[in-house]
């Protein structure tokens, strides 16, 4: 229409000159809208990658962890008589003070109470535990002189990493001028390295950021992910068989069928507030526990695997049905021994992928309680934990400079398993796949 | 616990294999064929012990509470005659909190270590009685039924009647939820609604829910009125979906029309990744990245930005909401049959003006379904705001400022310690239901395009 109206007003053009030149607007618009596709898809993969590399560029610091080499001196008067008998009673403060005699003997001239807990503050709070754990795991270290490397605190850490600039003024950093002297010293007597960071893997939660790990996290994202799939696995392809396969079409399965649907676009913090509402107030279930968190994440991610089971059910052919029951099989039999075993691949992958999504699930685990800072870790499923979304969540909220490349890190692990898991699902699909 | 239902395993299993060859002896003595094979006899014995003991010892496991509660209560009155109600109350909450905290030895006063005692000890008793119940019973259920086993004895209908009103069951669970949330939902908001009066919550310009925990306590009083919350969930949902429209439409339109087959195998992967990132990845990234990013450039035009602001936490929502309209609206775009396409380029039209005046409208049902879809999961979405848009709920529509939504609030509600009657916990409770009806309504609108579009096409 817009052409004829065009063509009225422009009547000392020559129709074949004007028509050529719509061609060219046209054509430019054509390719202007191409463009506009393909910056668009551009725009959205780099983001992709820029989320990658910001996280990247954050953690991989976090790979290693300086630590110092310390002499300390175990000899025998060092200790009460109860600690010789059994190095379990030995008490934290005697450990620390082992630490400290060992710093001070390397920096006679420190002699101020305040410079002295400067100094000492260049060692990591936990330390003690890993000196303890030697002690206790060889006792004849007693009466000798051990020499151990033990982390740097926090502060000294990002120093060595580069991340507290020496050109801030010295009362406007957490790293103080005397304090990054004595390190220089400690580095140039050879007595600080930069190891691979093993406690980030072998270590619960901590409040000192050199020496928090995730395992403790991880395990309990691991029986955590154990009860979704128990629950919701068996569940969900049970529920698919019976919708698709024997369910008689009349209005209750219509509900059903709306529900699910709807139930899959539920946010999923709702679930949270189920889970708080019924499973704890109501049953009295145990707070903090993969038991029940796995049980709130089953609930989120049965719908997704219901309707995944479904639609890789109904992709098996009829005539494959149609030849079960031609030889006498039941229908339950022709179901069992031949639609199921043929949509299992399927069923599989969708199972893996919203496993994968529970993975990454934190919201309703805020709500049932798997927040708590839990140093210890998890044995069984109904022990206080948390998952690693939610280290890496309460760890995001923690001031220490030295979280944000911790944070990075438990990110990178949390990204390495979802994609593994993505990987094995569309290797899955691409083995066992099969068109009809 | 884990013992019982060993030894129940344990028994069924040993009654299959006993079913299994009485079935097969039977019709080998008498010549004739049975009416199912041995193996369904095995398989019925196995099911009807298993599937029924189970029910029993989860049915037990939720009230074995009640149950010791009970005891706890009358020993406690036996013990101690002279108290009151209360005190026993009290009592009785001590014993239990060192029953879990096993912190016996703190105690000092004798009698009440003695009433712990004489409550472990029924504790254990009570576990072992059932424990031995349980199990002889599951010796009685598998002899009643080897002797059901005969020639003609229907076993594979049975089993097969069983597992279909199982799987039958298995697909009420789904109901069942939904029923779950909206119960705990409503009774949970009318307890609120008890205290707080509705149309202070529904029309209230101000929130701030710090109440006094204890009545004698100097705190205000606090407000609920959730607009500020809804005005703020809609502001970093709005700049969400300018964000995510447009780039996720062109997106699709790019893959579904333009794109080699090959560009498309790698670039759909690629958005799908984009779409099983964590939503607390996203946080992170909103606030140790975006957010500061922001910031700077406000800084270097002049402009005052907080430093948690609704844009950084929208910006972020709505890349991670990018593969999921671009995903939804390809799948839409491809279901507009070829014909169509053909139609207009046969008149002479170039591909953009058939996508935008062929393609476009004829998926315009579903692509509004995808949109709605998209925006019902930007108002549930979590953990970005919570990470990135703070908690401080301005009554405001300035995208540079700190917003609250009711996702952050329900967060900062429930987190941490609470008690169950305090206005604060249940205010969560009504700002979940708000939510739940929000995204419900968005959600059935939505379906109904979409099933509307299909219809058309399919």
């Amino acid at each position: 229409m817009n052409n004829l109206d065009n063509n009225n007003q422009l009547t000392d053009e020559s129709p074949s000159e004007y028509s050529s030149d719509r061609l060219l607007k046209r054509q430019k618009k054509e390719k202007r809208f191409q463009l506009l596709g393909k910056l668009s898809v551009l725009a959205s993969v780099s983001f992709l990658f820029i989320l990658f590399i910001s996280i990247i560029e954050k953690g991989s610091s976090a790979i290693r962890q300086s630590e110092v080499l310390l002499s300390i001196d175990l000899s025998t008067e060092n200790f009460r008589q109860e600690v010789l008998m059994d190095p379990k009673k030995i008490r934290g403060s005697e450990l620390n003070k082992l630490t400290r005699n060992s710093l001070i003997k390397l920096f006679p001239n420190v002699q101020s109470r305040s410079d002295r807990r400067m100094l000492y503050s260049l060692i990591s709070s936990g330390a003690r535990h890993e000196l303890r754990d030697r002690i206790i795991q060889n006792r004849d270290l007693i009466g000798g002189i051990i020499s151990v490397w033990l982390p740097l605190s926090d502060d000294a850490d990002m120093y060595l990493k580069g991340n507290i600039k020496k050109d801030v003024p010295s009362n406007l950093r957490r790293f103080k001028d005397n304090q990054i002297s004595w390190l220089d010293q400690l580095m140039s007597d050879g007595l600080v390295r930069k190891s691979f960071n093993f406690r980030f893997f072998t270590n619960g939660d901590s409040r000192e950021p050199e020496i928090a790990g995730t395992l403790g996290a991880l395990i309990g994202s691991f029986f955590t992910l154990l009860v979704t799939f128990l629950i919701s696995f068996p569940i969900g392809v049970m529920a698919a068989i019976y919708l698709e396969e024997f369910s008689p079409k009349n209005r209750f399965t219509e509900i059903i069928e709306v529900n699910i649907n709807n139930l899959a676009a539920v946010p999923s913090i709702v679930f949270g507030l189920l889970g708080l509402g019924v499973f704890l107030s109501f049953f009295e279930f145990p707070r903090s526990a993969p038991l029940v968190g796995g049980m709130v994440l089953s609930l989120m991610t049965l719908p997704t695997i219901i309707i995944v089971s479904r639609a890789s059910l109904k992709a098996v052919p009829g005539s494959i049905r149609e030849a079960a029951l031609g030889l006498g099989a039941s229908k339950m039999q022709m179901v069992l021994h031949h639609v199921l075993p043929l949509g299992m691949p399927g069923i599989l992958t969708g199972g893996i992928l919203g496993m994968a999504r529970a993975l990454g699930e934190t919201a309703p685990l805020l709500m049932i309680g798997m927040v708590a800072f839990i140093v210890d870790i998890p044995t069984k499923i109904d022990d206080p934990s948390t998952a690693l979304p939610v280290q890496i969540f309460l760890w995001a909220d923690s001031p220490e400079r030295a979280f944000v490349e911790r944070t990075s890190a438990a990110i990178m692990l949390l990204l390495f398993f979802l994609l593994t898991m993505n990987f094995v699902a569309v290797l899955l699909r691409q083995k066992f796949e099969k068109r009809w | 616990m884990t013992l019982i239902i060993f030894l129940i395993l344990f028994a069924a299993v040993f009654g299959y294999y006993i079913a299994q060859s009485k079935a097969a002896t039977i019709s080998l003595t008498q010549g004739k064929k049975l009416n199912s094979l041995p193996i369904y006899h095995g398989l019925y014995v196995l099911t009807l012990t298993v599937l029924p003991l189970l029910l029993i010892i989860l049915f037990w496991m939720l009230c074995k509470g009640y149950f010791l509660d009970k005891i706890l209560f009358s020993i406690l009155e036996n013990e101690f005659v002279n108290l009151n109600f209360d005190q026993i109350n009290l009592l009785a909450a001590k014993l239990k909190n060192m029953y879990v905290s096993q912190l016996v030895s703190q105690e000092t006063d004798p009698n009440l270590i003695r009433v712990y005692q004489e409550y472990l000890l029924y504790e254990e008793n009570i576990s072992i009685y059932f424990n031995i119940l349980v199990f002889f019973l599951s010796i009685l259920i598998i002899f009643f039924l080897l002797k059901k086993i005969k020639l003609d004895f229907p076993a594979r209908k049975k089993i097969e009647r069983l597992l279909t009103i199982v799987f039958f069951l298995a697909s009420i669970v789904a109901v069942l939820t939904t029923v779950g949330i909206i119960s705990s939902l409503f009774f949970e908001t009318v307890r609120f609604f008890d205290k707080i009066n509705p149309l202070d919550f529904l029309f209230g310009l101000e929130w701030s829910p710090q109440t006094a925990i204890r009545s004698d306590q100097v705190a205000a009083q606090g407000a609920f009125g959730i607009i500020p919350l809804l005005v703020g969930t809609l502001l970093t949902t709005l700049i969400a979906m300018f964000v995510a429209v447009p780039f996720g439409l062109m997106s699709a339109i790019y893959l579904s029309e333009y794109a080699h087959p090959r560009t498309r195998a790698i670039i759909k992967p690629a958005l799908e990744i984009l779409a099983g990132i964590p939503t607390v990845v996203y946080g992170f990234f909103a606030a140790i990245t975006v957010a500061p990013f922001i910031r700077d450039l406000g800084d270097l035009l002049g402009l005052e930005v907080a430093s948690e602001s609704a844009l950084a936490a929208g910006l972020v929502m709505g890349i991670m909401i990018i593969p999921f309209v671009s995903s939804m609206s390809d799948d839409v775009i491809t279901a507009v049959p070829r014909s169509l396409r053909e139609g207009s380029w046969g008149l002479g039209a170039t591909r953009s003006e058939t996508i935008l005046q062929v393609v476009l409208p004829a998926a315009l049902a579903g692509i509004v379904g995808s949109v709605l879809l998209a925006v019902s999961r930007a108002i549930g979405e979590t953990m970005i705001v919570v990470m990135a848009a703070g908690l401080a709920a301005n009554l405001t529509f300035n995208p540079l400022e700190a917003v609250s939504t009711v996702t952050v609030q329900i967060v900062t509600l429930l987190v941490g310690d609470q008690e169950f009657d305090s206005a604060k916990t249940l205010a969560a409770f009504a700002l979940g239901m708000t939510l739940f009806f929000f995204t419900l309504i968005l959600n059935v609108i939505a379906l109904a395009f979409v099933k509307r579009y299909r219809e058309v096409y399919e």
